[in-house]
This record gives C-alpha cells, structure tokens and sequence, in this order.
C-alpha cells in the first residue's frame, strides 16, 4: 500500500460517485438506454454509465506515481465500489420512497420506474442490483488497470473501442447512407444496435488496422513529409484537389438527410470562423454574437420578403447589403467597448445580443420585423446562365453548395489574415493589449477590423440561414446559439481554424445526428467548457503558437495548487 | 501617425458623446412629456417606487456577490446568477412539503425562516463548490481561461437543474401573511413587497457590518486591497476568497427566496436576467464597493420600476413595458462608458478590467 493515500482514494471516490449519480438523475441514462449499442442488450445509456466510473478510475490511476498493480486493483475496487453502492442506493431508495409522500420522483423527476429498469437491466431489484454493482467494480478495476497495460497494445484497443462506439451510435445514419447495401447492414446491425458479430468484427478490424498504423505509420509519415519538402507544391495541389472533390461528390454520398446536417454544421463553421477571428485571433470575448447572424438573417429577410414587398430584391442583390448592414453594426457595437476588456466586453456584448433580441421581439418594431410571428418568404438564391438555365436553391443539397463556397471563402480569408500584418497585429492585442499598443499598433482601427470581419462573417451565415430556412423568428436568435459557437470554438482550440471545423461537427454535428442527446447539449458544453479550461486550455486541435503561450503563462506565474498534469493522450493528439 | 491616431480617438469620442447625449435627451423628453400628460397619478408613481425598492433590494444582495469576487479576484462571476437561483429552487421543495402539511399556516414565520435557511445554505454550498472546484485551479491564468469557465459553470448549472429538478415552473406556496397590504404614511403598500425591502436592508447591514468589524471581514478587506501583502500579514487567502464566494452565496441565496416570495415563482433560468441586472447593478455604485453596490441595486431597481412608464411612454412607444429589460442593459454599456468607476467610484474600473 505504498504511496496509496486511503483518505486521497476514498475522497476522489466518493467525488467521482456523484458523476454516475448525475448522470442518471438528469435522464441522460434513461434517455440513452432506448438507443441499443448490442442488440438491445448494452444500450448507449449503460455504457455512459459505466464508462463514466471507468474514466473516473483511469484518471485517478494515472496521477498516481509509482503504480504498481496491487494498488491498481485496490483503487479499481474502492473506487467502483463506492459509485456501485450510491447507484445501488438510488435503486433501493426510488423503490421504497414511491407510495410515500417523501417519493424522490416529486423532487427528481427522472427518478422514475423507467430508470430502476435501466439500472437493473430488467432483471428484478435484487439481482438487477448485485449486476450494477458488480458492473461497477469491473468498471473501476478495468479503469485503474488500464494505464498498466504497455502503449502498443493500449493504444489500439482504445482505438478499436472508440470506432466501435462511435459506428453503434451513428448506426441510424450508416444504415440510411446510399452507398451501402441492404446485405451489409443486416450482417452488422440488428434492429437496434450492432448484432453481436458486427461489433466484434468491427472491434477487431480496427485493432488491426490501429496496430498497424502503429507499426508502420511512422514511416509513411516521413515519406510524407520528404514528398513534401521536395515537391511541395505537387503534394499541396494533390491533396487540396482531393479534398475538394470529396467536398463535391459528399451531398451524393449522405443522402438528404445528412445534408441538412452538413448545412447545419457549415452556418456554424461560418460563425465559428468569424467569432475565430474576434475572440481566437484578437482575444476579445463577444458573447452577443448572434446579434450579428440576426442582422444578416433580418436585412435579408426585410430585404427580399414579398410578405412585407418594401423592396423585393433577389438573394444576390441582398446578400452583400446584409453582409454590409452586419459590418455596420459590428463597428456601431464596436465603438462603445473599445476600452473595455475581458469580463467587462463580455458582459456588455452580451447585453447588446439581449438589447437586440429584445428589440426585435416588441411591439415597437413590429411593423418592419414582425415582432415575435417574424417574417415569411424570404427570397432563395436563384442562379440562371445560359447553358445550365433556372436554377432555384431550395433544397438541403443545393444549399450545400452555396454554403461550402461561403465557407471556403471565409477559410480563405481567416487563413491569409492570420499571417498577415493585421492578423498578427489581432494577436499582439490578444497577448498584451498595452504592450501592443507601445509596439505602434492602432487599437481602434484594430479591434474594429477584428469586429467587423467577424460580423461579416456571422452576417453572411445568417443571410444565408434566413433564406434556407425561408422564414424568421425571433427565436432562432437567442443567446444560446453565442454560446454554442463559442463552446465549439473553444473545444476546438480557440484562434486555430482546423479546430473550428472539428468543433463544428463534433459539436453541432452530434446533436443533429443522435436526437436524445439535443437535450442535453447544453449541460455537456456547459461542462465541456469547465474542463477544457482546467485541462486543456488550447483546446483539441490546437495553434501552435497559442499552446505555448497558454502554457508559458501558466508556468511563469506561481499557481497555489499542483496544476493538473497534462495527459500523455492529449500531446500524441496535438502532434 | 501620432496626428492621426488623436483624430481618430476623438472621432470616437465625438460618437460616445453623441450616443450618450441621444440618449439623455430621450429620457428627458420622454420624461417631460409623460409628465406634462399626467397619465399616472401620484399614488401610482409611489406602488411603482415601492415595487422598484423591493426589486432593488434583491438586485442589491446579489450585486453583493458580484462586487465581492471582483474586489477580490478581479473576476466577474458570471455563474453568480445560477448561485442565486439554486437557493430558491431547492428551498422550495421544502416550502412545498411544508405547505402540504398544514406547517406554513400552523407556524408561518418559522416556516418561512426554514426555507430562507435552505436557500441561504444551498446557494453557499454552490458557492464555495463553484470556487473550489473551478476558479481556485485557475488563479494565475490567462484573463480569458477563468472567464469562460465561468460562462461555462454558469450554464452547466442552469442545465444541471434543468435536468435535476425538470423545466416546468415552479410556483411557491402563499403565505398568508405576506398576503394583503398596510397603510404606511398613508399608502398602501404590499405586505410582501414591505418584507422583502426590510429583509434585504437587514441582510445588507448584516453583512456590512461582518466586513467592517469581524476579523474576517478585515482579511476579506485586506485581501481584496493587496493579495501577495495581505499573504505576508499571515492571512490564509485561499481561505478568505472561500469566504468571500460564501458571503456573496448567502445574500444571493437569501435574495433569490426573496424574489420567489415576490414573484412567486422559480424555474432554472431565472439567475440570468436578475444576474445581468445585479451586475449592472454593481457597475453602477463602483465595482468592488461594498456600499456602491446596494446603492446601485436600489436605484437600479426604481429607475427601471419607474422607466418605461416615465421616458419610454412619454416617447409613444408601444407597450413599454416589453422594452424594460434594454433599458437596464444600455445603462449598463452607458455607465462603463462614461463613468467605469460607478457612482462612488472608490477603484478606477478601468484599471484593473
């Protein structure tokens, strides 16, 4: 029992229970258990349980510093244990308060029969209770025994298991996509989740696959990267045209549905690129960023609708003045922050977002916005030319294109400001506002450009939005959709593009793609946010240069307590 | 370059000016002319007063939290809101078993000071958690690291008891001796209204006088005036920022009953609005003082109990009252404009924002 502190383990114990306790008295379990991973089985909602309790004991092993596998086990034990027993209770305690007038359900709604089924996997109180527990333990065990296991046999079983998830829970999807036959999906999913088989196969393909990649990856990488050296813009051409075609042809491949998503996902890219460009870039926290995205939507809307017939331009005469009404604003509402930084910014621009909202919704400007009914028939981009003819853009599909060329342009643009004079003058502000300005840089000019750029770029996606969705409320402007850009940039890795991208889909892409957990989408980025900061402060896919500075910082100034270790996983991702 | 730069500074200057002045004359004429009017009676002008110093004094106890942290950390707590919520939220679950059991009408007060006790404790509890487990890992970060965490605290909170407690709303038992109103000087004012003013005075000189005569409250002082100092004087200063989060959970906890008594009920997103206000609230009396902030919550809470009716009305402007919540937030962008340092103005805000 060397250098295993019992009073450490029980507390970090007893901390890590209440995250399987949370989980299930927020409905997530039950809402995730109708979705099955196996068959019906193992549903998504027991693996997040236990998963839970398993990353609990993991993280707690890995801070250990001389791990041996007898206090392994024992932690694996205690640490299940104590997250098995408060399940337990849960289960006991739901039963016997039901007839009462203390019933837990009255407080905690989710407490309910339909969540005792779950955790006792339908099998009876008494049994169902002894398999949670047992479950739990093995989760704990298999959690601290995990970082005992060498890296090349780790790193592909992680790997394998991922894929495997990841492949269940979209299963929906998969099945739907055209370029597979109906053969295939019925050897691997049965009517809900993987058949036993699949999963297997699936599981063991990718281990394969990953133990491989392990073994010879290194070299493929170096030959890489000597292509490149020696025919860099041969590699360049050859890798930017393949990615291109496959934007183009991906409409094709996923069918309608997953169209919708992608356009989803690109109104967001868009926004995260412009929001990239305030607060990544210039560092300047905008929380009343959707007050942008609805001026581009409401200019396009009172521009083209023939509801309201003040103008009835088409899409292509509204959409630069959109985009123009939203640098407009972006400089209005810039000009009154200029001095304010951090928290202060934060809070004002969060009031404009309000003030706007606000405005839109009151009676006061009902007669040009449409107070909280908004407006209808807004116009659709319509291309004509003389070989290809009358096109209107009004389905999924179509928008895809529009918005992929709108995404590209505003890639474009993020990625060439970014090693430009302003670009690295955005930075300078970001590190140290006062130094910059005695190094010669114009604040005002500056921190407007950055202001403006990004609301051009949230004008444009919500120009587009208004038209593809063809009518506009109020509603879809709330402070929310701020946050959510904001979450997905910082997951990302804030000022770093390929990081707004992965934000983008992992973020926005999931709760379109698994229904149950839009529900909770602002619990786990609320959440998502919290841990990012405390652990990985530049997020997933991070800018080089932003990693040393958040780190460098981090080290020269004294932190009171031991910071946080940075995770061995985490640098083999930001390689 | 240096011509240009002052020309363009001032440019910016002219059209701060010129917002603030658009501004100030609305409120005048709209003012003016609502009174030349005579829409509102004298006695409607005093319920609408009334109501605002109650408003006010629950904006007051939680810019308290606010004003606090930032004195201290130099951080605004942007979850302050959710600490305010949770204490009602769990305090009515008791208010609610006490009012089915015939207890709130067999013993009223007690009954009533059990629940202020649950949200008081609750809203502390989050509190301290929320410093513990969030900020305290953070201290010596970059700026924008402690701040979003805090944005993301504030939400997973909001969602947290979303998902806990469910969405619907929540609506407190009546008292029925809140129920009614007396005759003060002649008017008639709202019983709840009338104890919600004086429970937010006593808590306010309640935790005044903690600041400025315990040895505690002497650490929270000293610690806010100079950290590393107040270190080398021996003070535990994590300790002392804990106390500090938990001061400002207990007034927050103690204003959120104070508005479910007056609004009669809760549901988790009703820390964000009254959270901006308090803020804003905290700004106006000079973030960072203690004073400053009940001050500020108190005018705060008239200005807009009394505003639309006064400047936006007199402007002819439908259905005002839609518009009450912007004119909180443009006092708050106005005030960090042109006086950062708020109506006592003890730090200069800028300085250390």
């Amino acid at each position: 029992m060397r250098d295993l502190q019992p009073s450490q383990l029980f507390r970090t114990a007893l901390i890590s229970s209440t995250v399987p306790l949370l989980l299930a008295l927020t409905g997530m379990v039950e809402a995730f258990s109708k979705r099955g991973l196996i068959g019906e089985a193992v549903s998504v909602g027991h693996v997040l349980l236990f998963l839970s309790i398993l990353i609990a004991a993991y993280l707690f092993e890995r801070r250990q510093k001389s791990p041996s596998p007898l206090n392994a086990t024992i932690s694996g034990i205690v640490i299940g244990g104590v997250s098995g027993i408060v399940l337990v209770v849960l289960v006991f305690l739901t039963k016997a308060l039901i007839p009462k007038p203390w019933d837990l359900r009255s407080i905690f709604p989710n407490a309910s029969p339909a969540l005792i089924e779950v955790l006792t996997f339908s099998r009876g109180e008494r049994t169902g209770a002894l398999l949670l527990f047992l479950f739990s333990v093995v989760s704990g065990l298999i959690g601290t025994l995990f970082p005992l296991i060498p890296l090349l046999i780790r790193g592909p079983l992680t790997t394998g298991f991922l894929v495997t998830l990841i492949v269940g829970l979209l299963q929906d999807i998969i099945s739907t996509l055209p370029i597979f036959r109906g053969k295939i999906i019925k050897f691997f999913f049965a009517r809900s989740g993987f058949k036993p088989v699949g999963a297997l196969l699936i599981f063991i393909v990718t281990i394969v696959l990953a133990a491989l990649w392990h073994q010879y990856g290194r070299r493929l990488r170096e030959e890489h990267r000597q292509l490149q050296q020696r025919r860099p813009m041969t590699v360049q051409i050859a890798v930017w045209t393949f990615v291109l075609l496959f934007l183009l042809v991906l409409p094709r491949i996923v069918g309608s549905y997953m169209s919708e998503v992608l356009d989803t996902v690109g109104l967001y890219i868009l926004m995260g690129l412009g929001l990239n460009i305030v607060v990544g870039f210039a560092g300047m926290l905008d929380l009343g960023y959707v007050a942008f995205f609805a001026i581009g939507a409401y200019t396009m809307a009172v521009l083209t609708s023939t509801e309201l017939g003040f103008f009835n331009l088409t899409f292509w005469e509204a959409l630069p003045l959109s985009i123009l009404a939203s640098i407009a604003a972006g400089v209005i509402l810039g000009v009154p922050v200029l001095k304010m930084r951090g928290d202060y910014l934060a809070i004002v621009t969060m009031g404009f977002g309000e003030i706007i909202r606000i405005l839109v919704l009151s009676d006061f400007l009902k007669p040009i916005l449409g107070g909280a009914q908004g407006l209808t028939r807004i116009a659709r981009p319509v291309i004509e030319g003389p070989i290809i003819g009358r096109i209107v853009i009004k389905d999924p599909p179509h928008f895809y294109y529009l918005i992929l060329i709108g995404c590209l342009i505003a890639l474009f643009i993020s990625i060439r400001l970014k090693a430009s004079r302003l670009g690295r003058a955005w930075m300078a502000i970001r590190e140290d506002e006062d130094v910059a300005e005695a190094m010669g840089i114009n604040l005002v000019t500056t921190k407007l450009l950055a202001f403006a750029t990004g609301a051009a770029l949230s004008g444009l996606s919500g120009a587009i939005f208004a038209s593809k969705i063809n009518s506009m409320a109020p509603h879809s402007f709330n402070l929310l959709i701020s946050i959510y850009v904001l979450s997905l940039i910082i997951v990302g890795g804030m000022g770093s593009l390929p990081g707004v991208v992965v934000g983008a889909f992992a973020l926005m892409g999931l709760p379109e793609l698994l229904r149950e957990f839009a529900e909770y989408r602002m619990l786990v980025y609320g959440a998502a946010m919290v841990v990012m900061m405390l652990y990985k402060p530049e997020g997933l896919w991070p800018e080089a240069t932003h990693v040393r500075a958040l780190r460098q910082e981090e080290s020269r100034e004294p932190v009171p307590e031991p910071s946080p270790k940075k995770a061995p996983a985490a640098t083999v991702a930001s390689e | 370059m240096q011509q240009r730069l002052r020309m363009e500074l001032t440019g910016t200057q002219i059209a701060l000016w010129l917002i603030g002045g658009g501004l100030l004359a609305m409120v005048l004429i709209g003012s003016v002319r609502t009174l030349a009017v005579g829409k509102y009676t004298s006695k409607q002008w005093l319920d609408f007063i009334v109501f605002g110093l109650a408003q006010g004094g629950i904006y007051a106890l939680i810019a308290l939290g606010y004003t606090m942290v930032y004195g201290i950390l130099g951080m605004i707590n942007f979850a302050h809101g959710e600490i305010f919520m949770s204490g009602p939220m769990i305090g009515y679950f008791f208010a609610i078993r006490m009012a089915r059991s015939g207890f709130v009408d067999r013993q009223p007060i007690l009954s009533l000071l059990i629940v202020l006790a649950v949200a008081m404790i609750t809203s502390t509890t989050i509190a301290v958690l929320l410093e513990r487990v969030a900020y305290r890992p953070l201290r010596g970060a970059p700026r924008l690291v402690p701040l979003i965490t805090a944005i993301g605290a504030s939400f997973f909170l909001q969602y947290l008891f979303r998902g806990l407690f469910g969405a619907d709303v929540k609506v407190y038992p009546d008292w029925d001796i809140l129920s009614g109103k007396v005759p003060i000087l002649g008017v008639q004012i709202l019983k709840t209204q009338l104890v919600v003013i004086i429970a937010a005075v006593l808590l306010m000189a309640g935790l005044y006088t903690f600041i400025q005569r315990t040895k505690m409250g002497k650490a929270v002082r000293a610690v806010a005036e100079d950290r590393a100092a107040a270190a080398l004087m021996g003070i535990d200063v994590d300790r002392t920022i804990a106390v500090s989060f938990a001061l400002g959970g207990l007034m927050a906890g103690a204003g959120g009953l104070l508005y479910a008594l007056l609004f009669k009920q809760v549901f988790f997103l009703m820390g964000f609005v009254p959270g901006i206000k308090a803020f804003t609230a905290a700004v106006l009396g000079g973030i960072g003082n203690v004073p400053g902030a009940m001050l500020g919550g108190m005018f705060l809470g008239i200005f807009e109990s009394i505003g639309p009716n006064l400047f936006l009305d007199g402007l002819g402007i439908p259905a005002p009252y839609q518009l009450k919540d912007v004119i909180a937030f443009t006092m708050l962008v106005m005030v960090l404009i042109f006086r950062p340092t708020g109506i006592l103005g003890e730090r200069l805000a800028t300085k250390r924002a």
